[in-house]
C-alpha cells in the first residue's frame, strides 16, 4: 500500500483540520468585509464590538464543544441563560440581594442542572438530546414561574458592573471631533477570554480532558481502554451546564434584565458555533479555540448582512442557516476525502 | 496455589436471562506459558473472558492471581490495575486519538498529560516493537493491522501479568501473524503468561504450550500440546468423534446435466472502485471454484465487484452469454446471483429483526416494493429453512441478534438459498464459526452444486477450498496471477503460486 | 399453582414488554387524574357555534382535535428517525414555509384580498410540493452527504421562518374565503371537529401503505443496518430520502390544519415547539430514538398522550409560558421509567421482594 505519499490530510489530525478551515475562513470572511463594506469594519471597536455582546454566546458555546466532543448534545443552554437570567434579576430587584449572591445563584443553578442532565445521561443512559430537550423546556416553563413579565434591573450595585468598561490600550480610534476615543471591553469578555483559556488546557493536557475525546471517539473503546465512560459523559454535562450558568450570568450583565424570551434560540447558536468551529456532531473532534472563531464568525457574518443594508430580521436566520449549510458540507466533503485517501 | 501460577479460576458462574454461559468452570494461567482457550462459539470462551477482565461479572466462583490473592474484578480498569491486559478482535482504541495517546491514556498518573514524554516513549516502544507507525500520528490514518499492533503495543508496555489475545490475528495477513507470535514468544520469555484465543487450529500448534477446552458452557479439560493430536481437539471440541472431515468431496459426485459447459456468468477486464485490478472471471453450471489468496490480496473485492456491491467502474459482464449490466447488488440479484458477504456482522445479519425477516428479506426486495408477502407466506418461508438448514432458533419471531453465529450465518444461507438463485457466492461463510457447522455449509455447497447451481466459495482455510472447489482463481496483490485446477489442486502449489515462484 | 402463577408472569411480562404499554399506561394515568379532579372532564356536549352549527364539544373533542397535528407529524417522524436514527427538528419552522406559501397561492400576495385567487386544493397542493421539496432538502443532507439528521435539520429550523416570512414579504395576509376556515374547526352540519376526519384519512393512508407496500420492512432493515440493506437490493439514500419527503407532505397536511385555525399566520409563533412534541410522540411509543424497529401505531397514540398531557395541565389552570416546565417533569419521570438500566434494577428488586415473601411463607 502506498502510504509513504503523505497528503495534507494525512499528517494533520481530524481536528487541526477543521480548525485550520475555520480560522482561515474567518480571517478572509473579516478581510472581505473591511474591504469591501469598509466603514465600521475598520475600527477595532466593531471588533470589540462583537466579543461584548457575544461574551455569553462564547462562553455556553464552549461549554456545548465539550459536550459534543464527548459525543453528546445539551439543548438546554439557552433555556438555563434565560433561567439564570431572571432568577438573578428577581433576585438583586425584588429582594435587594447583593451581587456575590447573585453570582453564586447563577452558578447554583449551572450546577444543579449539570448534576441532575449528567446523572440521566451519564448513569441511567438516557438519550441527551431527550435529557436536555425536556431540562430546556422546564427552564423556559420554570423562568415564567419565577416571573412573568420582563423587567429592568434598577440595583445600583449591578448597574455600575454593568457599565464598567475595561479599556484597551492602543485601540482606540480618533472620532471626528478629534477626541480620542478609547476601545473598550465589559467585564464578561473577560470572563469569557479566561474560561476560552482555561478550557483550551483543560482539554489539551489534563487527564479529564483528553478523556472527553476519547469517550467521543468510541465509547467502547474508551471503556476497554481503562475509562471511566459514565464519570466522563457526567463531567462533560457538568461543564456545560456550569458554562450555561455563567454564560447566563454574562448575558444578565450584558442585557440588565429578566425576560423568559431571552436567549431564544441560543443552544441552535451555539451548537451552530460549534460545528463552523470544526466540532463534529459526531464526537471526538474538535476545539476550543475553534469554537471561540465560530463564534466569532458567526456573528461577524451577522453583522455584515446588517451593515449591507439587509436588516429585515429574516435575512439573520437565512445567513446563518446557510452558513451552518456550508460548513456541514465542508466537514462531510473533507472527511470523505479524507476516508478516500485512505482506502487507496 | 502453585508457585508458578499467576492466575486461577475456581468455579465460574456466569447466567444471563434464558442462558446458563458458564458452569463451574475453571481455568489456571502459568509464568512464561502461551495457553489457547478453544471451544466452539457460544462454548463460553468470550464470557469467560469478559469475566476475567470485568466486563461481566460472575455470578460465583474465585479468581486468583500471583502475589494479590483472591480478587474482585468490576470493570475494565480494575482488571488493568491488576496486571491483566486484553487485545480484542476488533480495534478497541480510538480512531480520532493519536497512536502515542491510545497506548497510553487510561493509565497514566497525575492529571495532566506530558506530551513530549508519552510521545518519545510510544516512538521508543514502537521502534523495539518494530510497529510501522509514529506517535503522533492519528490512529484513524493507520492500517488495521497497525492498529491492531499498537493495540497489542500498549498491553505490552502495561507490565502485565496476564496477557488476552482474543482473536487478535483474524485480520492480519500472513508476516503480521508472523510478527505478532514473535513478539508473544518473546513476552513468554519475560514470564508474561498468555491467553490465546483462536479459530485458526494451525496458529494454536504453533506457539501454544497448553489448551484448555471448553463446550456448551462447561470445562472439558486442560490438556499439553504434545499430548492433544488436532483430530482430538476438534473431537473434543464438538464432545463427538469427528468423521475424518477430507472426504465429504466425491461423497455426492457433481452435477451431470447436459448444459453443464455452459458458462453461467462470465466477467471481463471488471473492475470496482474498490482499487482491483481488472479481472477476468466465469463460472460454469453446477461448477464450484473459489478465488484465493492472502488476506488483503482482493479476493472479496472481487466478487464484490460481481455482485456490484462496490462500484463498477469498469469490464463487461454477461450471463448464459448475453450482456447485462451489474451496478448494484439489486441488478445482481435479479439476474440470479447470490452473495453472502464476508463481515457477517456488518453486511449480514439485520440485527433486530425477527429470523422470518432475515430469511425473506432478499426474495421480498426482488419481489417488489409493492408485493410485500403475508405473514403465512413469510413463516412457510422461514420454517422450511429452518427445518432445511437445521437452524436453532426459539421461534422464527427471534430476532437474529440471540441467535449464535454459526446459525446467524445458516439464516444469512437461507435468505439467499431462498431466492433460488443460479450462482452463489459464499464469501468467508465458516469464519467464526463452530466446527460443527462449517462442516454442514460445505456439504452443503457441494449438494447445491450437484442439483446444478454455481458456486463461488472463499475461505481463509486452504483446506476447506481444496475440500469443496473444482478450480481455484489465485491472487495476489489485487491481480488475478493465476488459476489452478485438477491435479494441481495442492496446497503446495497454491502456496507457491500465491508467492509467486515459477516451479514447486 | 405454580404454573399459574408463571402463565400470569409471562402474561405481565407480555403485557409490560408490549409498546402500546407505555402510551396507554400514561393514558389511563391521565384519565384517572382528571376523574379525580373533576368528573366532568369526560362530558361531550352538542353545542351550536357562533354560526349556528351544530357542534360538539368538551375536553376530549379538544384533545382530539388539537392533537392532530401532532398525530399526522409523529407518522412522518417515526419514518424518520427509523430510517436514519435521527429526527427532524425543523417540522415547526416548515409548517411555517408550507402554511406561508399556502397562504401566498390564496391571496395571491395580496394581504387583504377580497376572494381567494386560487383554489384551495391548488393551494394545498402548492403546500405539499413546497413541504416536499424541504424535506428533501433535509433528506439529501441526511442521505446523500450524511449529515446527521439533528444538525441538518438545524439549518430549516434556524432558516425557517425567516423564509416564510420572506415568502409573504413580512405581511400576515388573512384568507377571505370561510370555507377555508372548515379544515381548522367544523363543517356546517358536521358536529365532529374536520382535524378528525383528516388525521383518520392520513392514518388510513398510512396503514394502506404499509400494510401494501414494503415500506415499514425497508425503513427498519435500513435503520438496523444500512450495509446489509443494500446488499439485499435496498437503496438506503433512497429510503432515507423517501422517509423525509413523506415527512414533507404530513407537514403540509399539518400547515393546512394549522394556518385554517386563524385564516392566517404568525411565523414566529406558529407550530412553534411541536417539533418538540413530535419527536416526543415516538419516544413515548417507545420507539427507539437510535432508529431501527418502530411501531407507528404507538407513535400515533403518543401524540394524543402529549394533547392529552397538556389539555390536563390547562385545566389544572396552568398558564401556557409555563406548561412546558410541567411536561418536561412528565417527560422525564417517563423516559426515566421506560430506561432499561431503571427497569433492570427495578426487576431485581422485584425479583428480591417476591424471594422474600416465599421466604416468609
Amino acid at each position: 500500500m502506498s502510504r509513504d505519499k503523505k497528503g495534507i490530510f494525512d499528517k494533520m489530525n481530524d481536528t487541526n483540520l477543521l480548525l485550520t478551515i475555520t480560522i482561515v475562513i474567518f480571517f478572509l470572511m473579516y478581510l472581505g468585509a473591511v474591504i469591501f463594506q469598509g466603514g465600521g469594519f475598520t475600527k477595532p471597536q466593531m471588533f470589540f464590538n462583537i466579543l461584548n455582546s457575544n461574551a455569553a454566546l462564547i462562553i455556553t458555546a464552549c461549554g456545548m464543544s465539550v459536550v459534543m466532543i464527548t459525543g453528546g448534545i445539551d439543548i438546554s443552554v439557552g433555556g438555563v441563560v434565560a433561567l439564570v437570567s431572571m432568577c438573578c434579576a428577581v433576585y438583586l430587584d425584588k429582594h435587594n440581594g447583593s451581587i456575590i449572591g447573585s453570582v453564586f445563584i447563577a452558578i447554583g443553578i449551572g450546577i444543579l442542572y449539570g448534576l441532575i442532565q449528567g446523572f440521566l445521561v451519564a448513569y441511567l443512559d438516557i438519550q441527551p438530546f431527550i435529557v436536555s430537550l425536556a431540562g430546556m423546556f422546564f427552564a423556559r416553563g420554570m423562568t415564567t414561574i419565577v416571573n412573568t413579565a420582563p423587567f429592568n434591573v434598577a440595583n445600583e450595585q449591578f448597574n455600575a458592573l454593568k457599565l464598567t468598561r475595561i479599556y484597551v490600550p492602543g485601540m482606540g480610534t480618533t472620532n471626528k471631533k478629534g477626541i480620542y476615543v478609547p476601545a473598550y471591553v465589559e467585564i464578561g469578555v473577560i470572563v469569557a477570554l479566561l474560561i476560552v483559556i482555561l478550557l483550551f488546557v483543560v482539554l489539551r493536557w489534563t487527564k479529564v480532558g483528553r478523556n472527553f475525546y476519547a469517550v467521543g471517539g468510541n465509547k467502547q473503546s474508551a471503556l476497554m481502554l481503562g475509562i471511566n465512560v459514565k464519570r466522563t459523559k457526567f463531567y462533560s454535562h457538568m461543564i456545560c451546564s456550569t458554562l450555561a450558568g455563567i454564560g447566563g450570568y454574562v448575558y444578565f450583565l450584558h442585557v440588565g434584565s429578566g425576560s423568559a424570551s431571552h436567549a431564544m434560540g441560543m443552544e441552535m447558536n451555539a451548537i451552530a458555533s460549534s460545528i463552523i468551529g470544526g466540532t463534529m456532531l459526531t464526537g471526538g473532534v474538535g476545539n476550543i479555540i475553534g469554537t471561540f472563531f465560530g463564534v466569532l464568525s458567526l456573528s461577524t457574518i451577522q453583522n455584515i448582512v446588517s451593515s449591507a443594508g439587509l436588516d429585515q430580521a429574516w435575512w439573520t436566520g437565512i445567513t446563518i442557516a446557510a452558513m451552518l449549510c456550508i460548513f456541514l458540507l465542508i466537514q462531510s466533503v473533507v472527511m470523505a476525502q479524507k476516508k478516500k485517501a485512505l482506502k487507496n | 496455589m502453585d508457585e508458578k501460577k499467576v492466575l486461577e479460576m475456581k468455579g465460574i458462574d456466569k447466567t444471563f436471562p434464558n442462558v446458563r454461559a458458564l458452569r463451574n468452570v475453571d481455568f489456571s494461567l502459568c509464568e512464561g506459558e502461551i495457553h489457547a482457550l478453544m471451544g466452539e462459539n457460544g462454548a463460553g470462551k468470550s464470557t469467560l473472558i469478559k469475566v476475567l477482565t470485568g466486563v461481566y461479572t460472575k455470578d460465583a466462583g474465585t479468581i486468583t492471581l500471583k502475589g494479590k490473592g483472591e480478587v474482585q474484578i468490576h470493570s475494565p480498569q480494575d482488571a488493568q490495575k491488576l496486571g491483566i491486559s486484553t487485545v480484542y478482535q476488533e480495534i478497541t482504541l480510538c480512531p480520532n486519538l493519536t497512536v502515542a495517546e491510545n497506548m497510553y491514556i487510561g493509565r497514566t498518573e497525575g492529571a495532566l498529560t506530558n506530551w513530549k514524554k508519552i510521545n518519545e516513549a510510544a516512538d521508543k516502544l514502537l521502534k523495539s516493537l518494530e510497529i510501522p507507525a509514529t506517535a503522533t500520528q492519528q490512529l484513524s490514518n493507520c492500517s488495521i493491522a497497525v492498529q491492531q499492533m499498537v493495540a497489542i503495543a500498549r498491553a505490552v508496555d502495561m507490565d502485565c501479568k496476564v496477557l488476552i489475545l482474543d482473536e487478535p490475528t483474524s485480520s492480519l495477513d500472513e508476516q503480521e501473524v508472523e510478527k505478532l507470535f514473535g513478539l508473544m514468544r518473546d513476552l513468554k520469555k519475560r514470564g508474561v503468561g498468555i491467553i490465546f484465543v483462536t479459530h485458526f487450529l494451525d496458529q494454536v500448534y504453533e506457539v501454544c504450550d497448553k489448551i484448555t477446552v471448553l463446550r456448551d458452557g462447561g470445562l472439558v479439560g486442560e490438556y499439553e500440546i504434545k499430548d492433544l493430536p488436532r483430530v482430538q481437539l476438534v473431537a473434543k471440541m464438538l464432545g463427538k468423534e469427528l468423521d475424518d472431515l477430507s472426504d465429504i468431496k466425491g461423497e455426492g459426485g457433481t452435477y451431470e446435466g447436459k448444459d453443464k459447459d455452459e458458462k453461467i456468468f462470465e466477467a471481463k477486464d471488471l473492475q470496482s472502485n474498490a482499487g482491483i485490478k481488472p479481472f477476468d472471471f466465469y463460472i460454469k453450471k453446477g461448477e464450484v471454484n473459489g478465488f484465493t489468496g492472502l488476506l488483503g490480496s482482493g479476493r472479496s473485492e472481487c466478487v464484490r465487484a460481481i455482485f456490484g456491491a462496490d462500484r463498477v467502474i469498469n469490464g463487461t459482464v454477461k450471463m448464459h452469454g448475453k450482456s447485462v449490466k451489474i451496478n448494484k447488488p439489486l441488478d445482481a440479484m435479479k439476474n440470479g446471483i447470490a452473495y453472502l458477504p464476508e463481515d457477517r456482522k456488518k453486511d449480514g445479519i439485520i440485527q433486530d429483526l425477527s429470523v422470518r425477516e432475515n430469511i425473506v428479506m432478499a426474495l421480498q426486495v426482488l419481489t417488489g416494493f409493492f408485493k410485500p408477502f403475508s405473514k403465512a407466506q413469510q413463516y412457510a418461508f422461514a420454517d422450511e429453512y429452518i427445518k432445511k438448514l437445521n437452524i436453532k432458533t426459539a421461534s422464527a419471531d427471534t430476532p437474529i441478534k440471540s441467535l449464535s453465529g454459526g446459525n446467524q450465518q445458516k439464516v444469512i444461507l437461507a435468505r439467499w438459498l431462498l431466492m433460488h438463485p443460479e450462482y452463489l457466492i459464499l464469501d468467508e461463510p465458516t469464519r467464526g464459526i463452530d466446527v460443527g457447522t462449517k462442516v454442514d455449509i460445505q456439504k452443503l455447497v457441494l449438494e447445491l452444486a450437484k442439483e446444478g447451481m454455481s458456486v463461488t466459495f472463499i475461505s481463509s482455510e486452504t483446506d476447506e477450498m481444496l475440500r469443496t472447489c473444482s478450480r481455484l482463481v489465485v491472487m495476489r496483490d489485487r491481480k488475478v496471477v493465476g488459476e489452478l485446477s485438477g491435479e494441481d489442486l495442492t496446497q503446495n502449489k497454491i502456496m507457491s503460486t500465491i508467492a509467486g515462484e515459477s516451479k514447486s | 399453582m405454580s404454573k399459574t402463577d408463571k402463565n400470569e408472569m409471562s402474561f405481565v411480562k407480555k403485557l409490560v414488554s408490549n409498546q402500546l404499554f407505555i402510551p396507554i399506561m400514561a393514558l389511563l394515568l391521565l384519565a384517572v387524574i382528571n376523574l379525580i379532579n373533576d368528573p366532568g372532564f369526560f362530558k361531550i356536549t352538542l353545542g351550536t357555534n357562533n354560526a349556528g352549527n351544530p357542534v360538539l364539544s368538551g375536553y376530549l373533542i379538544t384533545i382530539l382535535d388539537y392533537g392532530s397535528e401532532l398525530g399526522i407529524l409523529a407518522i412522518g417522524m417515526t419514518l424518520v428517525t427509523a430510517a436514519s436514527g435521527g429526527q427532524d427538528i425543523s417540522v415547526g419552522a416548515t409548517i411555517a414555509i408550507a402554511g406561508s406559501a399556502m397562504l401566498r397561492v390564496l391571496c395571491g400576495g395580496n394581504s387583504r384580498p377580497t376572494e381567494i385567487q386560487a383554489p384551495i386544493i391548488v393551494a394545498f397542493l402548492v403546500a405539499c410540493v413546497v413541504g416536499m421539496l424541504c424535506g428533501a432538502f433535509n433528506g439529501m443532507l441526511v442521505a446523500i452527504f450524511k449529515i446527521q439528521p439533528m444538525i441538518a435539520t438545524l439549518i430549516l429550523f434556524t432558516a425557517g421562518r425567516s423564509i416564510a416570512a420572506w415568502i409573504n414579504n413580512n405581511e400576515l395576509p388573512i384568507v377571505p374565503d370561510p370555507k377555508f376556515a372548515y379544515f381548522g374547526s367544523f363543517i356546517p352540519g358536521i358536529p365532529i371537529p374536520t382535524t378528525v376526519f383528516i388525521v383518520i384519512a392520513c392514518v388510513i393512508v398510512i396503514a394502506v401503505v404499509l400494510k401494501f407496500t414494503n415500506l415499514g420492512l425497508y425503513t427498519q432493515a435500513v435503520g438496523i443496518n444500512e450495509n446489509s440493506s443494500r446488499l439485499n437490493g435496498i437503496n438506503p439514500t433512497f429510503i432515507k430520502f423517501l422517509s423525509f419527503v413523506i415527512l414533507g407532505i404530513c407537514v403540509a397536511v399539518a400547515a393546512l390544519i394549522k394556518v385554517s385555525r386563524l385564516s392566517t399566520i404568525n411565523y414566529s409563533v406558529i407550530a412553534k415547539d411541536i417539533e418538540m412534541d413530535a419527536i416526543l410522540a415516538v419516544a413515548l411509543g417507545g420507539n427507539a430514538l437510535s432508529g431501527g424497529k418502530f411501531n407507528m401505531w404507538a407513535s400515533i397514540l403518543g401524540a394524543y398522550v402529549i394533547q392529552f398531557l397538556t389539555t390536563t395541565l390547562y385545566k389544572f389552570n396552568v398558564s401556557s409560558d409555563a406548561l412546558a416546565a410541567y411536561k418536561a417533569v412528565v417527560v422525564i419521570l417517563l423516559v426515566v421509567f421506560s430506561a432499561p438500566t431503571v427497569r433492570d434494577y427495578m426487576a431485581q428488586l422485584s425479583k428480591k421482594f417476591t424471594n422474600s415473601k416465599k421466604e416468609v411463607a
